[in-house]
Parts: C-alpha cells; structure tokens; sequence
C-alpha cells in the first residue's frame, strides 16, 4: 500500500508525462506481479463497486473520534473531500505499523473484497482497525478504495507506455492486450508482459483508432481526393466482434453493450465468422440519425422493455472493417477496407448501415456541407485519408476529426460578481482569463453552465479567497479553471485581448487542472486565424 | 470590569495604557509583536517592540526615530498598566504581549507556535486571565509534523533533483520560513543554498541574532549563465511564474507552507513539491495553550476562529472572535 500510495502522488503532483511514465515503470519494475496487476487495474480506470459509502465512512469516523459533527462539517468544508477529511482528522492516531509489509493486493483480496461479506458492525470493527495501522497517506488510499472513488491522473496512453517500456514490447501489443476484461491477478500481469503472443481471447477488441481535432487550415490536407469524408455521428463508438459463433458488442469506454442493444447484436449472427466491424450505434429512424438524447434513454434502463425498444430504434453505422476471415486487417489501406466492409455490410442488412461517404469535390464544398451538421444532428465530419492504417489510440495526422462547435477553452476564473433575481446573494457572474506572457489576460464573461451545487460551493470559496473589490466586483485569487464553449472567434480592438468569443457559456469546472494548464492567449489567436482562413477558404 | 483591550477601527487598543498592539492604521504608540507585513505598519508615531525585532522592523519600515527596544520580560509601565514582551516562538524576535492592570492580565498572542524551531526563542506560557490567540490554522485537520522531519523530506528531494541534474526552487515566506529552513538544514548537510535577492536581504539580523544556519549566496551575485545544476534555491512566493525563474532551468519547484496539508491547496498553487511546515500553531497547539495559560475567557483572530471559538463555547470557555486585518499564511 506504501508503495502504491507513494505512485499515486507521484501521478498526482506532476504534470510532466515523461515524469508519470517514469513513475509508472519504477513501480511496476519494483513491486511484485499481484501488486501491479492491482494497480494497474486502477491506473487504467478500473473501479471497484462502491464496497463502503462515504457517509457512512464519515460516521464510523466520528463514532471512533467522539468528534462533534459540525466540527467534522468544518472541516470537511475546507477540504472537500471525505476520504482525505478522514485522514487528515485521523493522522497521528496511528499505534501500530503491522501494515508497514502488507501488499495492495494482499489489501484488496485479503481484507478490503471480504467487506462485501460483512455485517455492519463488522465492517465497522474492521475499518476503523486499519485506520490505526497506517499513517496519513495510506489512510487516504485506503478510504478512496474503501468507497470506490480512486481517480488517478493518468492516461491509458502513458499507463500503456510504462508498461511496454517494461514488457519491451511495442506499445501497440500492450495496448491490445490491456483491452477487454482481464482480472487482476498476478497470472494476467505476467501475461501481460511477456514476450510471446497470449492465447487470444475471442471477445477481445482492438484498441480504438482516434482522430484528433482539426486545428490546421484544410488547404494544409492535399488533395480532398485523397480522403475519406463523412459525417461525424453523434452516437456510441463501438467495435462489434463476430468469433467462434459469438457476439460481443464494445463500446468505446470498453465497456460490454451486448446485451443492451439485442437487434444488432442478434442480427450480427450472420455475418461470417472472423469479423470486427468498427462502428456507431445510433438513435435511428427512417434512415436519419435522432438526438443522442433518444439514445440514452436506452442507456440509463436496467431492462429493456419492448416498448424502450420501439421508443428507441437503434442502428450500427459501419465504418471500418478491422478484421475478416479471422486475419488483422488494420495494417491494410482504409480503402481496401472500406470496400470488403461496405459489401459485407449490404449483404447483412437489418439495423447494419454503412456511414455513407460524403461526395466532396474541393474543401470549399466541404466548407458549405458542414453547415447541414446541426439540422443532421451530426457533429460535423471526419477526415480520413484513404491510405490509413488502423492505429491504436490517437495518433495525429490521418484522421481528422472536423467538429462544429462548441469551440472550448481552459479558463481561470479571476473576477466574480453577485448576480440577480433567484442568485442576488450568490456569485454567479464570472470573468475568465487565459495566459499571456505569464499574465491573465480577461477574455470572456460567462453566467451558466454551473449546477446549483457548484454554484454554492463556488461562491463559498469566492466569499474567502477575495484578494480585492471594485464596486461590486470581486477579484478572486486566480486558481480556479473552468472549460468554456463558445460559439465563435472575432478580431476586436475594444478587448484588451484582442478578440471576442461569441456565446461563451460553462461547460465544467475543470478542478483536475491548475491555473497554468489554463490555454494561453495565443491558442485562441490560432483558433482566430485558422477561423479566418477556413472562413476565407470558403 | 472594563476591558483591558478593545478593537477599534485601528486595531486591538489598550484605554487604559493609551496604546495599540499591530494597529493597521497609524496611531500615537504602538507596540508591535512582530516584524511581519500584517502586524508592522509604518506611519506610528512611537514603536515598542523587542530587541530583536528592531533591526528586522526597522529594514522594513526604515529607520524610525522613536522606537523603544525591550528585552523579553523587561516590563515598562503605560500609565496604570504593566506591559512585558514574552516569546511567541513564530519568528526571530516575535512576542506575545502581556498586559497587566489592577483588574488582571490579558495576553496577546500575536502569531505563535509551539513546534520547535532552531531560528527563534521557543514560545513562553504566559498565564493570563483573558488570551487574544490567533486562529490561522484553526482547524482539526492541521497537524504539523517537526521541523527536522520537514526539513529531512527536503533533503531527500534535493538529492532526488541533484541527482536528475536539476535545480530545487523552493518558494516560502521571506522573513521567518526561509531562515527557519535553513537552520534546520544547517543540522543536516553543509551544502550552500542559493537566495532571492528578498530572502538575501532578511538574513544579516538573524546571523546577528547568532543563528545557526546554512552558508547562503545571493543569486544577485552570481554569473547570468550560472548551472544551478544540483542547486537549491529559496525564493519568496510572488517569483512563483517569473520569469527571473528561467535561468534555473531545469528545475522543480515546491512551496513550504502550512496551507500545503490539503491535497486541494496544493494542487490549485501548481507547485511539483507541497512540503507542509508552518510558523502558526496548529490544533492541538491552539488548544494546549489555551487550557496552559488558565485563561477563562478566548479571543480569536485570524482566519478559522469560528470553528475555534463554538468548540471552546461548547467547552465551557467564553469565548468570541474578534475581527482584525491580520491575514495569517494568507500571502504565502
Ligand atoms: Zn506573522
Ligand atoms: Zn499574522
């Protein structure tokens, strides 16, 4: 758990990715195969079911304190989070350092997976014995398992990374292997990292080629004869595998969706054996895609009743063929590809689709069609190059994805003013800054886009991080970074920034960055240019 | 019984000796428990402070012309009231100020802690029937660790960074913390440290004082295409993201403060390295000098003194805040 912990706030302090991967490699290189089998569980996202909840940790903790609960509520107040209050509140208590040798998966198989089994009390017998074997940080680790909220900063790209760095393996093989379901037990590290093919397993999928956002000006792509166009769907990215007369559907946070889509994965039956078809399921009906909305109604069921299925018809818009007759595929040019998928795909029929490639013949054309994307609930196109192989995770510069807005920036939040009607006593009027030069340049006003809690809380820490008033207006201790969508870029002398954002709105409160991961003035310059190059090339 | 200290809007003032203690706003006499930027303002017309404070104030605020410099516990009488300086073991010379009168004893604490700290006097129990105590830290969850132990865990990160051939910035209060890091280092290594020219300035009168500390270089002095390959360097907060911080390239940075005990502070201030020590006292220590001085009635000042002051009320203490413009660690 020591070892563990001490990874964990490595990957939490730094944003440097080489300092993470590094990190990552140390500790898989030190520990033993059950150990990293464990934390790589996490590392790549991985929860446990919510094994303790927090207010009942919250609880067991005052009843072992005596502390008063408004003391704890205090507290909690200036921390923000229950795993952490609890440690901080607790350090110092411990009497013992029996847990100084005990492994994270000796943790997790021996004593944290038994809670499931237990009745409250002993739970609570338990619990609040472990937190007087460990010092302050592993306490931490130990109520963020307990209650099922561990979220590492890391991507699977670098976790990936780390590990073919240790395997010596290329980061392509790790990757497939990492995909799917696996159980983190010391066999499948070790699996995972040796040197020879492992026995494949027929439902697992390929890793997700990913297209990046299109920064550049289009000019910049050649020839638009040299690219595959379409509509960039509004849907679930999902790969579909037909092997040893099964099905599995998966979906892009590979997550297993067989069961809740029946007619695709049923129909699926007849294509030959030996396929993965790369896709989106979609809302659709009378061969025109419905909001994703209609789609996650689909999403949030427990059952599917026939009348969900009806409310919500689905079809699975193929777009790319990773494997035929049981061979890989992907090294394969994409038109090659798309050929046998399109045939394969006419042939199946039912609620199989094929993303129907959109006719362009110059990028003003392009340019035009574009503007259809809203009325097609799409989210504008993808460029591909007709050449492509199929990569694994997102590699730039043959896949584009050519988004319509929102455009979003990372801002920080630097003045704050009360707003009016129902929020008069709340701040809720925020001016955000990007970075110049080292400086906050202000850019945009924003008022929604907050929940109420948010709101609440916001307000809370504006009330005690007030740094100077203007007037009604508060400037805040500059730390806190907020991702805004707006609408459109224009050139403006009146802003001291020198241009203007059109509806900028909330999108979240990015509390997983710091001020200086905020963009930079320049990058909504670039933004600006290449708006007025796309816009000029039109 | 009237109050022997009220708060005007100047700051905490004695009636009966006709004095303030840190007024914010000039005033006729005060008396000054430390040379910190909150507690010290210029524009008095008389300053009373410790022997060892002196030098510090004056370096700050300029020479001024009528200052009286006490020795701890050298009492001098405001009319009908005795006032003493007594240590409050938060910087080089700070104090605690005792006020006796007929009717008994107050105590202003001034900023204090209780952790050991090599650059200072230690802080002095004062008995007294009424204790005006910051509250900076007054939360449960602060805990501080000891010096020495901080000191070790930046020791290890300087290795680690030397090693890697980089340089160690680490950001902490100019006055106090940064001569408190490197006498705690002095017991551990005899590497120099490199200073912003901030800090540089700050450490003549604690080397007057007879303070033990690392052997220190000035940045000011040095070549502009200096290595710092290896270095540690102390710098004030305000050179956090300045470009002064280029030449040191590569390098990591950390920040030594209390407020770097939750996860959420620390992360928000982007620092690499969140190393917690501070010259505040935490909980334990509010609470260990309220219950040591026997004082029956609590004021509380700066930051979390709500919280503070409803666990004393529900102790059975009176207790209340007093709302000042002290800021704490606020401008760390
Ligand atoms: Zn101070
Ligand atoms: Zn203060």
């Amino acid at each position: 758990m020591k070892a563990f912990t001490t990874l964990y706030e490595k990957l939490d302090m730094t944003t440097s990715t080489n300092a993470k991967v590094l990190a990552m490699v140390n500790y898989f290189a030190t520990v033993p195969p059950q150990d990293a089998a464990w934390a790589l569980y996490f590392l790549t996202g991985r929860r446990l079911k919510r094994l303790i909840s927090s207010r009942m940790l919250r609880e067991w903790a005052l009843e072992m304190t005596g502390m008063p609960k408004w003391l704890y509520e205090d507290a909690y107040e200036a921390v923000g989070d229950t795993a952490e209050t609890i440690a901080l509140l607790l350090d110092g208590g411990r009497t013992t350092d029996e847990a100084e040798t005990i492994l994270l998966s000796e943790w997790m198989m021996q004593r944290i997976l038994p809670l499931q089994n237990m009745t409250e009390r002993e739970q609570y017998d338990a619990v609040t014995r472990w937190w007087k074997m460990l010092d302050m940080r592993e306490m931490f680790t130990l109520n963020k398992l307990l209650t099922g909220a561990l979220r590492v900063g890391v991507s699977q790209n670098l976790v990936v990374r780390a590990i073919a760095e240790i395997a010596e393996q290329p980061t392509a093989v790790i990757a497939h292997r990492l995909m799917g379901n696996w159980e983190p037990t010391e066999a499948f590290f070790i699996q995972l990292i040796s040197p020879e093919a492992e026995v494949s397993d027929i439902s697992r999928p390929y890793p997700f080629f990913l297209a990046s956002p299109l920064e550049q000006p289009l000019e910049t792509l050649g020839n638009p004869a040299d690219w595959l166009v379409e509509w960039k769907w509004d849907g679930i990215r999902s790969q579909l595998i037909r092997r040893g007369q099964e099905t599995h559907l998966w979906s892009r946070g590979e997550d297993l969706v067989t069961d809740r889509f029946p007619e695709i994965s049923d129909h699926a039956a007849l294509l030959p054996d030996g396929t993965v078809l790369d896709g989106e399921i979609l809302a659709f009906q009378n061969e025109k895609p419905l909001p994703f909305a209609v789609l996650q109604r689909r999403i949030g069921r427990k059952k599917l009743t026939k009348s969900i299925l009806e409310e919500a018809p689905v079809a699975f818009l193929a777009y790319d063929l990773l494997e035929f007759n049981h061979e890989d595929w992907r090294e394969k040019p994409l038109e090659q590809r798309r050929r046998q998928m399109e045939q394969l795909v006419h042939q199946l029929g039912g609620p199989f689709r094929v993303s129907p490639a959109v006719q362009v013949q110059s990028w003003e054309q392009a340019t035009v069609l574009r503007e259809e994307s809203r009325e097609r609930n799409v989210e504008g196109f993808m460029l591909k190059r007709l050449d492509s192989t199929y990569q694994a995770g997102r590699k730039r510069g043959t896949w584009w994805k050519w988004k319509i807005d929102p455009y979003t920036v990372d801002a920080v939040l630097i003045y704050a003013q009360a707003g009016s009607g129902r929020r008069a006593n709340l701040f809720t009027d925020y001016t955000f800054a990007v970075i110049h030069e080292g400086q906050l340049v202000p850019i945009a006003k924003a008022y929604s886009g907050l929940s109420d809690k948010e709101i609440q809380r916001l307000d809370n820490w504006i009330r005690r991080h007030t740094l100077d008033k203007y007037g009604p207006v508060r400037v805040v201790e500059p730390c806190h970074v907020f991702e805004l969508a707006f609408e459109g870029i224009a050139q403006s002398s009146r802003h001291k920034a020198g241009l203007a954002l059109r509806f900028p709105r909330i999108l979240r409160w990015r509390e997983d960055k710091t001020k200086d991961e905020a963009d930079t003035l320049e990058n909504l310059h670039q933004l600006l240019n290449n708006h007025i190059a796309i816009r000029e090339g039109a | 019984m009237t109050p022997l200290i009220i708060q005007d809007e100047k700051g905490l003032y004695c009636p009966a000796g006709d004095f303030y203690v840190d007024p914010w706003r000039p005033v006729e006499r005060a008396v000054i428990t430390h040379a910190h930027g909150d507690h010290a303002y210029s524009g008095h017309q008389a300053y009373f402070c410790t022997r060892l404070s002196s030098p510090i104030i004056q370096q700050r605020l300029g020479k001024l012309e009528r200052l009286k410099a006490l020795e701890y516990g050298e009492p001098i009488e405001f009319g009908p009231v005795r006032v003493s300086l007594h240590p409050a073991g938060h910087i080089l010379g700070s104090a605690q100020v005792r006020i006796e009168s007929k009717d008994g004893v107050w105590v202003v604490s001034g900023d204090y802690k209780r952790t050991f700290d090599p650059s200072c006097n230690p802080f002095e129990v004062v008995p007294c029937d009424t204790l005006i105590t910051e509250t900076t830290f007054g939360l449960p969850i602060y805990k501080w660790q000891p010096g020495e132990k901080v000191a070790q865990d930046i020791l290890a990160w300087w290795e680690t960074n030397r090693l890697a051939g980089k340089a160690c910035v680490l950001f902490c209060y100019a006055l106090g913390k940064a001569q408190r890091i490197l006498a705690e280092l002095a017991k551990l290594t005899d590497r120099p440290v490199y200073l912003h020219g901030a800090i540089a300035s700050l450490i003549p009168p604690y080397e007057a004082a007879g303070i033990r500390m690392l052997p220190t270089i000035p940045v000011s002095e040095m070549d502009k295409n200096h290595s710092y390959a290896g270095e540690l360097i102390l710098a004030p907060p305000s050179a956090f993201k300045s470009p002064w911080l280029r030449r040191f390239d590569p390098y990591e940075t950390g920040f030594a403060s209390g407020w770097m005990r939750v996860r959420g502070a620390k992360r928000r201030r982007g620092y690499d390295r969140g190393f917690v020590l501070s010259d505040h006292a935490d909980w334990s220590e509010l609470l260990q000098t309220i219950e040591e001085t026997g004082a029956h009635r609590v004021y509380a000042t700066h930051g979390n003194s709500d919280t503070l002051v409803r666990y004393l009320n529900e102790r059975g203490l009176e207790a209340s805040a007093l709302k000042t413009q002290y800021e704490g660690e606020q401008e760390e």
